[in-house]
């Protein structure tokens, strides 16, 4: 296939023409050269058009040459899958397959091919100076910045330094031609030995502090698709240009209607002609340009059509010298054509913009339009920058573009000659080095030739359709990639709508994947009409959030996926919970064993199984997980008295205690045992998931509130493994584990820990302490040992049938005893005497929370309390979250709710279902049913004590 | 993402600190010689201003101390850090 539209000769451009890429888009075959992108080498093929818009359905072409494009969006298959990119980003590879799309993209999961998923990577760096642009300004800030020796980092988002400059022909700098002149700039940055240079790379955010997330596409690494570079900054320079509008007229949307500066890329850098015969239509200079490349390359141009009524003479005359024609003081009112467009109506506007004289038509496949341009203020924006009206330049640009660490430069600033870009950019780079510690002084401003500082452009937005009625004007788009029109505008004005982010969020305008690039400031420019605003800067603009350029999740997470996307933390005892068939729970980060199944065993038979072992044999749990600080200091005993809602400063040395702490409004944060290992010293255990924020809590209160206290804490968490044991027969298992230790009820009672050697020669420390409500022993050892204390215990117990039982068992057996789970039972507005824990409250100290119990909130009788439910038909098991009401309530919305089922299950001693839940007045309601309505049905239960198995403890000192 | 300066580490990402609130908050000296209100005041009730405003951070991922900031909430300007217990600094 020949590139139809390709122009021949060396006319300057940027591709390889020695090169042939071979591509695939809408299923056919077509060519290309390396330098091109998706849409260049499309249009060189002559293909314009892609998917048609997605609400009106209507034929829509390429508009653009960058990010801003609204329209040719398409579906990459091949080198990687990627969807809703722009075809004017994609850089032309070979064996690149596409497809266009209408609007909206999929990315179908049956296609994925295993192995070949996107992998994305991230770097984290410092630097004194970045630079965000490559074109003039951005390049003569980055390369007298680099000369300072400051480490710089110059991030462009095209394949290549220059920018706009290389969409240039004649103009000059320092004497060489703009592309000899960018070689040169780039050649001192490769020279700097602290300059990093990322082209291809998109600064899609920018955050507090000069922090920056830099989207590389193709890092030369191989097999990453993608990299995130997360940049601090110390000083930043915003040089990012400038984006040319389109203008608001009738059928503004046709294929072949594109940006006057994009048309001049085309020609220039890729060497493209985009149409034969060009209708120019600008209400600035900058079109200028374009018409007389167009002519230059040899395309007909059948006129510039200026709204200015006296556009700067030179500029006239040098088109009309080349042979086209030059209407001033009109504008096009209306287009022609289907898959393509074939002519305009063009007509004479006042001041006002009415069309004031006969409309004239003029034949053409290509009409570019030059509306002026918007500084991209994005960046700037997204750092909390404020921009204002600039009537001159016809655009808002930043209101403060100098603080102490940025500086926006150039186009993006609102300067739109070459000659102020480059100096300024010069001054910026010798600032910014010196701000950073390396001084550096700005050079001489070069010399340049061929850019004529532009003239005042004309604010013209919007061009009246042939009718009156604006309401009437549905093909005047306002925003092409959300189908947004005038008269959406008007409608939402109508409403009663003042406010541009109303209005935005009213029309959808842009909030497409091009969040309004090209579209923005037209937007505004139509409500000032519709407002009747006399200036555009009246209505001010809608907030720039990141990311500037829409961002994968793929490249968000970069290798942060699969199990590298959160750390996992095992116990010594791991790898035997594998062997042995283990199902595991996520615990926070922990893995724990959730049930054991044996031989075709279901979950349920297996928890009753294991229920049963402990409950009538011996059963053993790897407790490792749970949360163990190590409490230290002469002040230690004072600091937990506090603490806790319950007393600790008395509690022996050798014994153990079970508390609770709250938080300041009274409402229970963390429960567990602590242990006095002696008097200076405790050893505080926590709930598994809790671990580290009562760590941090006790932290928080010992440094900011009791720096007097003499106390340390340490997590020792992962220092020690403990093995639970538990049963009837756990009083013969620790002996034979432990033949010093005399285990007999009245030498180790309840809640006492000793000290001793196991058989096997490993120091443990074992305590007696039950979550079961059977009698129990925690054997604890250092982690080392784990393993092998958990194959002793195993071995120990083996003539007992020991059973090893994981975490659905152990919440059985807690909730059989009522024994609440911090976080499953409660949820941050539970108070202990909500947990019918009024018990532990002590009476005669003062600690965190406990001036809140007075609080009338806090006192009422009413407040939702903990309790058991039965459901009445026994083999009925509700489901944990389960709302619940009065039996009479009606349920229709809004129902009154009494409160909901906390923890629930099947229960191998009652053989039945029970729950756990929180109820309003739930005390004075035991022995009421109360019903969980569960969609089609609704389940009756009985409100009953939380405690449904032994409950005189008979059980705790064993047989 | 804010770049904050702990007083005993240096400048760390934000990511390193855990947030503890308005600072000079003191835990009162009898709490049950406060009326509800005035407890209620401690426990709920924190000043939300635009501008300066003085917080409790803890460096978490680092030193895991805290300190007290000046932070401009305006802006996210972190205009003073300083140890638990000094006094408030001046800024401008």
């Amino acid at each position: 296939m020949i590139n139809t539209n390709r122009l021949s000769g060396a006319s300057g451009d940027r591709i390889d023409r020695t090169r042939i890429l071979r591509f695939t888009f809408d299923g056919t075959e077509y060519t290309g050269h390396p330098g091109d992108t998706l849409a260049s080498a499309l249009l060189a093929n002559g293909v314009l058009g892609y998917g048609p818009s997605i609400y009106a359905d209507r034929p829509r072409g390429v508009v653009s040459a960058g990010t801003e494009e609204p329209n040719a969006l398409v579906r990459l298959r091949a080198p990687q899958q990627a969807t809703m990119l722009p075809a004017t980003t994609v850089e032309l590879v070979d064996g690149l397959v596409a497809d266009s799309l209408s609007g909206i993209g999929r990315l179908d999961a049956s296609e994925r091919v295993p192995g070949a998923d996107t992998l994305c990577d991230k770097k984290y760096v410092h630097a004194d100076v970045v630079v965000i642009g490559a074109g003039p300004a951005g390049l003569a800030a980055a390369a007298v910045a680099a000369r300072s020796g400051a480490r710089v980092l110059v991030a462009e988002e095209r394949r290549e330094l220059g920018g706009a400059l290389l969409d240039a022909r004649a103009e000059q700098i320092d004497g060489a031609a703009a592309a000899d002149w960018i070689k040169q700039q780039g050649r001192q940055l490769l020279e700097a030995p602290e300059t990093r240079v990322l082209t291809s790379s998109t600064v899609v955010g920018y955050y507090d502090h000069n922090y920056l997330l830099i989207a590389q596409r193709n890092p030369d690494a191989s097999g990453i698709a993608q990299r995130l570079w997360h940049v601090r900054a110390k000083q930043v320079i915003i040089a990012t240009g400038a984006h040319e509008r389109p203008i608001v007229f009738a059928d503004n949307d046709r294929p072949g209607i594109m940006l006057a500066g994009a048309v001049r890329r085309y020609l220039n850098r890729f060497a493209v002609l985009p149409g034969r015969r060009a209708v120019v239509f600008t209400s600035s200079d900058s079109a200028y340009d374009t018409a007389l490349d167009l002519l230059a390359a040899g395309g007909e141009v059948s006129a510039l059509v200026d709204a200015r009524p006296e556009p700067p003479q030179v500029l006239v005359d040098s088109v009309r010298d080349a042979g086209a024609e030059v209407i001033t003081g009109s504008a096009v009112v209306g287009t022609h054509g289907a898959q393509r467009i074939t002519g305009v109506r063009v007509a004479p506007i006042d001041a006002d913009g009415a069309i004031t004289g006969a409309v004239r038509e003029l034949d053409c496949d290509l009409l570019a339009v030059g509306g002026g341009w918007s500084p991209v203020v994005h960046l700037y924006g997204q750092a909390g920058g404020q921009l204002r009206w600039d009537d001159c330049a016809a655009a808002f640009v930043p209101a403060e573009p100098v603080t102490a660490s940025r500086q926006v430069i150039g186009a993006a600033r609102g300067t739109f000659d070459l000659a102020g870009c480059v100096a300024q950019g010069q001054c910026a780079g010798a600032k910014a080095a010196t701000e950073a510690g390396y001084r550096v002084a700005a050079p001489a401003a070069p010399e340049v030739r061929g850019a004529p500082r532009p003239s005042r452009p004309r604010q013209l937005w919007l061009v009246p359709g042939e009718t009156a009625d604006p309401a009437d004007w549905t093909t005047h788009f306002v925003d092409l990639q959300r189908d947004a029109t005038v008269r959406d505008v008007w409608r939402a004005v109508g409403t009663g709508m003042v406010s541009v982010e109303h209005v935005k969020r009213y029309t959808t305008i842009s909030t497409g994947a091009d969040q309004g690039k090209t579209s923005g400031v037209n937007a505004i420019g139509v409500l000032a009409e519709a407002l009747g605003q006399a200036s555009i800067g009246d209505v001010g603009t809608t907030t720039f959030r990141p990311p500037y350029t829409p961002v994968t999740f793929s490249l968000l997470a970069g290798r942060d996926r699969a199990e590298l996307s959160d750390p996992v933390r095992t116990t010594p005892i791991h790898s035997w919970h594998v062997e042995h068939g283990a199902l595991f729970e996520n615990v926070g980060q922990w893995k724990r064993p959730w049930y054991y199944p044996l031989h075709g065993e279901d979950m349920e038979q297996a928890v009753l199984r294991e229920c049963r072992a402990a409950r009538t044999g011996v059963a053993m749990q790897d407790a490792s997980t749970l949360g163990k600080i190590e409490i230290v200091g002469p002040d230690a005993p004072e600091f937990l008295n506090r603490i806790y809602t319950n007393g600790f400063a008395k509690l022996a040395v050798g014994s153990a205690r079970y508390g609770l702490q709250c938080k300041a409004d009274g409402m229970v944060f963390d429960d567990g045992v602590s242990l006095r290992l002696a008097e200076d010293r405790y050893l505080m255990t926590t709930t598994t998931g809790n671990a580290a924020a009562v760590l941090d809590w006790l932290e928080e209160w010992l440094q900011t509130e009791w720096p007097d206290l003499a106390v340390h804490c340490t997590s020792v968490t992962e220092q020690w493994s403990t093995v639970a044991v538990v049963g009837p027969d756990s009083r013969d298992v620790i002996a034979r584990l432990a033949p010093d230790l005399d285990v007999s009820a009245a030498a180790f009672p309840f809640m006492a820990h000793r000290e001793t050697t196991l058989a096997s020669g490993i120091p443990a420390r074992i305590c007696r302490i039950s979550f079961s409500g059977e009698l129990a022993f925690e054997v604890n050892v250092a982690s080392w040992f784990g393993l092998a204390l958990w194959e002793q215990v195993y071995a120990a117990g083996a003539d007992y049938g020991i059973t090893p039982y994981g975490t659905e068992t152990m919440h059985v057996l807690r909730a059989e005893k009522g024994f609440p789970i911090v976080g499953q039972d409660t949820d941050g507005t539970v108070t202990p005497d909500d947990l019918g824990m009024g018990w532990a409250i002590a009476k005669h100290k003062d600690f965190i929370g406990k001036r809140s119990f007075a609080r009338p909130d806090t006192a009422r009788t009413n407040r939702k309390q903990l309790v058991g439910l039965l459901p009445l038909d026994p083999d009925e098991v509700l489901p944990e979250g389960a709302a619940l009401v009065e039996p009479p309530v009606q349920l229709n919305p809004p129902v009154p709710m009494l409160g909901h089922v906390t923890s629930s299950y099947r229960s191998a001693v009652l053989d039945r279902g029970f729950a756990l839940a929180l109820i309003e007045s739930g005390r004075a309601r035991i022995g009421e049913v109360v019903h969980a309505p569960l969609g089609e049905r609704t389940v009756p239960a009985r409100v009953t004590k939380p405690v449904f198995y032994d409950e005189e403890g008979n059980r705790r000192d064993g047989r | 993402m804010l770049l904050i300066e702990c007083p005993w580490c240096g400048g760390r990402d934000e990511t390193e600190f855990g947030y503890g609130g308005q600072a000079h908050v003191p835990y009162p000296e009898d709490p049950h010689a406060l009326t509800d209100a005035q407890w209620a005041e401690y426990v709920f009730i924190r000043d939300n201003p635009r501008g300066p405003y003085a917080e409790r951070w803890v460096h978490s991922a680092g030193c895991r101390r805290w300190f007290n900031a000046v932070r401009d909430t305006g802006t996210n300007d972190v205009k003073a850090t300083y140890p638990i217990g000094a006094r408030k600094p001046v800024t401008s």
